[in-house]
């Protein structure tokens, strides 16, 4: 056992677990990351955004410091079928600010940087160490951890678990159940290099400004699903995601849905002789506010993907992240700060603190949209895009036919499709599970 | 819909940095005489097709090229059909996008 004792263990170097590192490290807590990648973000992905609200509550100075990609001026939604897409696109010079909102980031490189903030506030971060048990005393109480290193065993007044998604240590120890395949989704994506010049030529951007392509419809094969393409400086992150149960349920192949997209003929001039140099897979937590579990205990919290704060509707999951990550902390150094025990009474100080953010005010308010989704996959994926599809190109495509007869068509063709009951039924729901 | 060109996963894969803990594989396969539906389902399911059906029909992982992603945890270590850890500390996939 190593004898050196520690105020605070924090298992994982991702968004939440840096978050949790560094605001402890700050306020002089003496602070051990324990990290299983070679160097922090050697296992992590994401597509990825970074939101600057949240980032400059925890490093004020990041923008001057940080590996980032690409300014966001630019959003696309695109609706698609085999051979369309109907997009909304919302493009604006305001964007173009001098603190913009949101970046493209490359997650491994932006991750390594975080983690040196980290080290600078005094935390000791120790890499290529998987941690493989929590310890218990003799109350049941956590107490610290075990690792796959030699005299592995690390004593702390609490761990802080920022395992990411898929972490073993808390459903090992009972502290929550493993996620189930209808609560996460799998996505894959690559990484596609571009010159620099051709990507801002594709794209429409000048310098460092940046655009997301978020895209639904049947590239999913009707299953819960998003695809997305992120203009980074000299590459292009593109991938799909679909619920796990849909995998299962279909027999789908992640790398085949991956595939189509890229083949699909408003994705492949976008991504025309690029050189690929990567391809990376990640489980997504998808269930929202109904599926994130118990979030402290006697000597433990829980903080980011593993506590599965992700709001899928607005595909924020490392701002949820990192501001959990965060709270979490502060939540400890009230506790330390205090002279009290870290047992899950004062711990709850946690969960009360983050019920007032917005993470979990988010998450609340979209309690029923994922349930509706993942329920209806086909509806929303397959029907609707396809119909709204054929809707536009009646609306665009003109032939001589009288427009009332072109409108009455498409007004046919969607009722014969989900039927008018069907159709409000769906409005219905949506728009109350939206609210 | 049209005919697909087959994918070759282990293209994919090519492009990736693994440090391979040769001798101490991180997911294992429950010896089995048939596979259950959700062994099957890793056949498909996995993205870096580390899961393969061998000669006697049995369903048998290769971890080299896992990507870490957890997929096949979520869907068969409920049931006992694998055993899912991390890899030990500086070994398995090593990303350098993420």
């Amino acid at each position: 056992m190593i004898e050196e004792r520690f105020d605070a263990i924090v298992v994982g170097a991702g968004m939440a677990g840096n978050a949790a590192a560094l605001t402890m490290a700050k306020r002089g807590m003496k602070v051990l990351q324990l990290e299983r990648g070679e160097y922090p973000g050697s296992k992590n992905v994401q597509g990825a955004i970074l939101y600057a609200d949240m980032m400059e509550k925890l490093v004020p100075e990041f923008r001057e410091e940080a590996p980032l990609e690409r300014h966001l001026i630019e959003q696309r939604f695109w609706m698609m079928d085999d051979r369309s897409h109907v997009g909304m696109h919302y493009r604006s010079e305001d964007f173009n600010e001098e603190r913009p909102n949101r970046y493209t980031i490359i997650r491994a490189q932006f991750d390594k940087w975080f983690s040196s903030k980290v080290r600078e506030a005094g935390a000791t971060v120790l890499c290529e160490t998987t941690v493989t048990e929590l310890v218990r005393d003799e109350r049941e109480r956590i107490v610290g951890v075990r690792t796959d290193r030699r005299d592995g065993e690390i004593h702390a007044d609490v761990v802080v678990l920022a395992e990411g998604v898929n972490g073993l240590l808390g459903t090992r120890a009972g502290l929550r159940a493993r996620p189930r395949p209808d609560n996460v989704a799998l996505a894959v994506k690559e990484m596609h290099f571009l010159p620099r010049e051709t990507i801002e030529a594709r794209f429409n951007l000048k310098g460092d400004e940046g655009v997301v392509i978020e895209a639904a419809g049947t590239i999913s094969r009707g299953m819960t699903g998003m695809g997305f393409i992120y203009a980074n400086k000299e590459c292009i992150s593109l991938g799909i995601g679909c619920l796990v149960a849909d995998f299962q349920r279909t027999g789908q192949t992640p790398y085949g849905l991956l595939d189509q997209f890229k083949r699909h003929p408003s994705v492949a001039p976008l991504i025309a002789g690029s050189e690929v140099k990567e391809y990376s897979a990640h489980l997504i937590p998808e269930g929202g506010y109904k599926s994130i579990p118990q979030l402290y205990g006697e000597g433990w919290v829980v903080v980011g993907d593993a506590a599965q704060l992700n709001n899928a509707i607005h595909r924020e999951g490392s701002n949820l992240a990192m501001t959990s990550g965060r709270i979490a902390a502060e939540a400890i150094d009230l506790v330390k700060s205090r002279g009290e025990p870290m047992s899950a009474t004062n711990l709850a100080i946690y969960k009360k603190m983050l019920d007032d953010s917005f993470v979990i005010k988010d998450l609340k308010k979209y309690k029923d949209l994922p349930p509706l989704m993942h329920t209806h996959s086909q509806n929303f994926f397959l029907t609707y895009p396809q119909l709204i599809s054929k809707a536009m190109q009646n609306f665009v495509r003109v032939d001589g036919t009288p427009k009332a007869e072109k409108e009455k068509a498409t007004l046919k063709s969607f009722a014969k499709a989900r039927s008018w009951t069907g159709l409000f039924g769906d409005a219905y729901r949506f728009a109350r599970a939206w609210r | 819909m049209n005919v697909e060109p087959p994918v070759r996963v282990e293209d994919k894969l090519y492009y990736n940095r693994y440090l391979v803990d040769i001798g101490h594989p991180h997911v294992k396969v429950r010896a089995h005489t048939t596979p259950s539906p959700q062994l099957l389902a890793l056949l498909k399911v996995c993205p870096a097709r580390c899961y393969e059906l061998n000669d006697d029909g049995q369903v048998e992982i290769t971890v080299d090229g896992c990507i870490e992603c957890g997929t096949c945890r979520v869907i068969a270590e409920p049931t006992g059909d694998i055993e899912w850890s991390h890899p030990r500390g500086g070994y398995g996939v090593l990303f350098k996008f993420g």
